[in-house]
């Protein structure tokens, strides 16, 4: 026995000393130990270590760890401290009181043991693992002792003592949707005034009207709300009325042949005439109370895309590039011609007081006409600026509101920006790069912002700050180009239509009444934004 | 007001610890925001303006808990209150009010009235409330939707009552602990002490 221990011992004489020491140590268990067991355990073990027939698996290994914890040697463990006690460096009361660390350290110890650098620490550890890992943890002791450090040191209180009860059921919750953040905590004193409210735009259209059969053509305006609150749109040949008060829909009129379709359409001031632009180079008037044709003005050479209405004035541009001015109250109604566009006239609008007519075309140009004399055909001819700044098709005109020399225009596809410009002083006063088509432009006196509609490549309406042109908010919900956009009489809603065949009215300009009243009377005094006189 | 001057019993003591109980529990609710103050109406009590819930559940819910509460002073078996706010979602407890209340058991037998003016008490659990309203300066914000719930540790040897149940103590793993001040009714003592989640464990 002690023979087969040495030779244990000379295999590992080389290694570091501490591996040595801690080895004798072990030694010193095991003799200890010996003295005890004498003919018992260990014998029976070696021999069975030495008996070939014998599974060989569980002898060698670990030997001594196993044969100490084994519970048949428990006891004769127990007495080992006292005789050990020369080496032992750790109390024999310790045990108890960390027993999760004696239970993790020895594997751990037992798999580095080689590892030739050890800190003299390790010696502790060596020693207490040799003399007191293995004694049996006295579960009565323990657990009670340890249960009430436990409960003391992580409950704050001993379970023992106390008990902890709660009112059943579940605790109340806040109501759905609240969410806790600073705003709760220092919002509450009431201080009127002192923030600004910003006012709270749906993002979601407050209507969808269906549109089909509408023409899909950029260049064309087939949109417009009248002043007594009704919508008419064009679809491809029929010319249909909605009611925006009562929801009525009437069908106004039905153009003959079916390859014929509306290009425009234009409310009188008052809203009790529209004028229809016709792919068959006329322009018919109707008496919408009566739904019936006053007259058909001939006179294009094509397709009239765009229609605006000075008073009695009616003007029309076509196709072939040419701007008419039309006397509607008498027979011979051609006034003057104006020749200032090379290509198409898609975006035409008289300013709100009558003085400036803008016009812009497929050339790329934006021009500003002067008020038609009665009488002198040569004076309107002539334009007073003529700019070239958009680089793609000039479709959205808008005249500002409330400052009359101001206009906005908006170019196509291959421009994307708004441009705005002071008409007394010929200059351009800001322009923004949209990222997208503009298809049409319209400012909301409301909250003095300007609203755009786009086509490709987001199709969506924006809200723009005027004059600073922030984006104040995005429409979305089109899912093909926008092709015209029309404010509602009052003002609140715009009106958009779209390639995907729906007409969408958003409210987005809603205001509180005494807003609501100081804007009716400026209104008065200014006149309506679409077709004015003054 | 002669009466009180005279001192304070068992009773009186039991009544006013559950209306300072009632009144810490809403203002924490309320400071806390953990409900919208529109659930809460502004009263004046201790010479102060205080906020107590509307809400017909919530306020039916305190009440029980207050008014069982109120039993348990009486008859010195509670040790502490504790409200514990938990994320809803996670259910991990970010905030622990724990109020520890020591009774004088010795008043159960003795009857007499305690020296001490009802206003002086008043006062204390006035400073009390403040340093509640106050600590919103440093808790930490509660950017979650939280739920409350209210712990009542009592003696071992405690009926159970209807409805009540046995809970967990709740505890925060790593907290920061802000001790209150104190108040005494000379019968009733109650230590406050609030934990939170410490942030930089978060």
């Amino acid at each position: 026995m002690q023979q087969f221990l040495e030779s244990t011992n000379h295999s590992t004489r080389y290694k570091h000393l501490n591996c040595v020491t801690l080895f004798l140590t072990r030694f010193k268990l095991l003799h200890s130990e010996l003295d005890k067991m004498a003919q018992f355990g260990l014998e029976n073990d070696i021999h069975s270590i030495l008996k070939l027939d014998m599974p060989i698996t569980n002898a060698p290994v670990a030997r001594w760890q196993r044969k100490t914890s084994s519970s048949n040697n428990s006891g004769l463990s127990c007495l080992t401290p006292g005789k050990s006690s020369n080496v032992s460096l750790s109390s024999s009361k310790t045990p108890s009181k960390t027993p999760g660390k004696g239970k993790k350290t020895p594997s751990k110890v037992g798999a580095d043991r080689f590892i030739p650098t050890r800190n003299s620490n390790q010696m502790d550890v060596a020693s207490f693992l040799l003399t007191k890992e293995n004694e049996p943890v006295d579960p009565n002791n323990t657990t009670s002792e340890n249960q009430k450090a436990w409960s003391v040191s992580l409950n704050g209180f001993n379970i023992e003592d106390a008990k902890i009860l709660h009112l059943g059921g579940k605790p109340l919750n806040a109501p759905e949707g609240y969410r806790n953040n600073l705003k709760v905590l220092y919002s509450q004193v009431a201080t009127p005034a002192s923030v600004k409210k910003t006012r709270y735009i749906s993002s979601t259209p407050e209507r969808i009207l269906d549109a089909p059969d509408l023409r899909n053509d950029f260049y064309l305006n087939l949109l417009d709300w009248s002043s007594r609150n009704v919508l008419a749109v064009a679809l491809h040949n029929n010319v249909y009325l909605w009611d925006a008060t009562q929801g009525d829909i009437t069908l106004l009129m039905k153009m003959d042949r079916e390859e014929d379709y509306i290009c425009s359409l234009s409310w009188t001031k008052e809203g009790s005439y529209l004028a229809v632009g016709t792919s068959d180079s006329t322009i018919q008037l109707w008496d919408v109370d009566n739904q019936k044709r006053l007259r058909s003005m001939g006179g294009h050479t094509a397709r009239v895309g765009s229609l605006s209405w000075n008073d009695h004035i009616l003007s029309s541009g076509s196709r072939s590039g040419n701007i008419h001015h039309h006397d509607v109250r008498v027979a011979n109604h051609h006034i003057t011609t104006i020749n200032g566009h090379s290509q198409e006239v898609c975006g035409l609008k008289w300013s709100p007081d009558g003085r400036y007519l803008a016009s812009g075309g497929n050339d790329n140009l934006v021009c500003v006409w002067p008020r038609v004399q009665d009488g002198s055909a040569s004076n309107g001819s002539q334009a007073v600026h003529c700019w070239s700044e958009h680089q793609g098709a000039v479709k959205a005109l808008a005249w500002c509101p409330w400052q009359p020399n101001i206009l906005a225009s908006g170019g196509g596809t291959s421009d994307r920006h708004i441009r705005i410009w002071n008409v007394n002083s010929g200059s351009c006063i800001t322009s923004l790069d949209t990222q997208s088509q503009i298809s049409s432009l319209v400012f909301a006196p409301n909250y003095k912002e300007l609203v755009s509609a786009h086509g490709y490549a987001h199709n969506n309406v924006v809200i723009w700050k005027y004059p600073t042109l922030t984006r104040v908010a995005e429409l979305n919900g089109h899912e093909d180009r926008v092709l015209n956009l029309t404010l509602s009489p009052d003002c609140s809603t715009v009106a958009t239509v779209a390639g995907d065949e729906t007409i969408r009215l958003w409210k987005s300009f809603e205001v509180d009444p005494v807003k609501k009243a100081k804007e009716r009377m400026v209104k008065s005094t200014g006149g309506t934004f679409h077709h004015s006189i003054r | 007001m002669t009466s009180t001057l005279k001192g304070i019993t068992l009773k009186g003591s039991t009544e006013l610890v559950a209306e300072f109980f009632s009144f810490g529990i809403n203002s924490i609710l309320y400071q806390r925001g953990i409900y919208p103050p529109e659930m809460f109406t502004r009263v004046t009590h201790y010479d102060m303006s205080l906020l107590l819930t509307t809400d017909s559940k919530l306020k039916n819910y305190l009440t029980n808990v207050v008014s069982q509460l109120k039993e348990w002073l009486f008859e010195c078996t509670v040790q502490k209150l504790v409200l514990v706010i938990t994320c809803l979602e996670t259910n991990e407890v970010l905030e622990r009010w724990q109020f520890d209340i020591e009774c004088d058991k010795s008043a159960k037998e003795s009857s007499a009235p305690r020296e001490k003016s009802i206003k002086t008490i008043q006062d204390e659990i006035r400073s009390v409330i403040r340093q509640i309203t106050a600590t919103v300066t440093f808790l930490p914000l509660l950017e979650t939707p939280c739920a409350f719930d209210l712990l009542v540790y009592t003696d071992k040897d405690l009926v159970v009552p209807e409805k009540w149940e046995e809970s967990g103590p709740q505890i925060i793993s790593q907290s920061e602990e802000v001790r209150l001040r104190s108040f005494t009714t000379s019968i009733h003592k109650v230590n406050s002490m609030v934990a939170y989640k410490r942030a930089d464990s978060v």
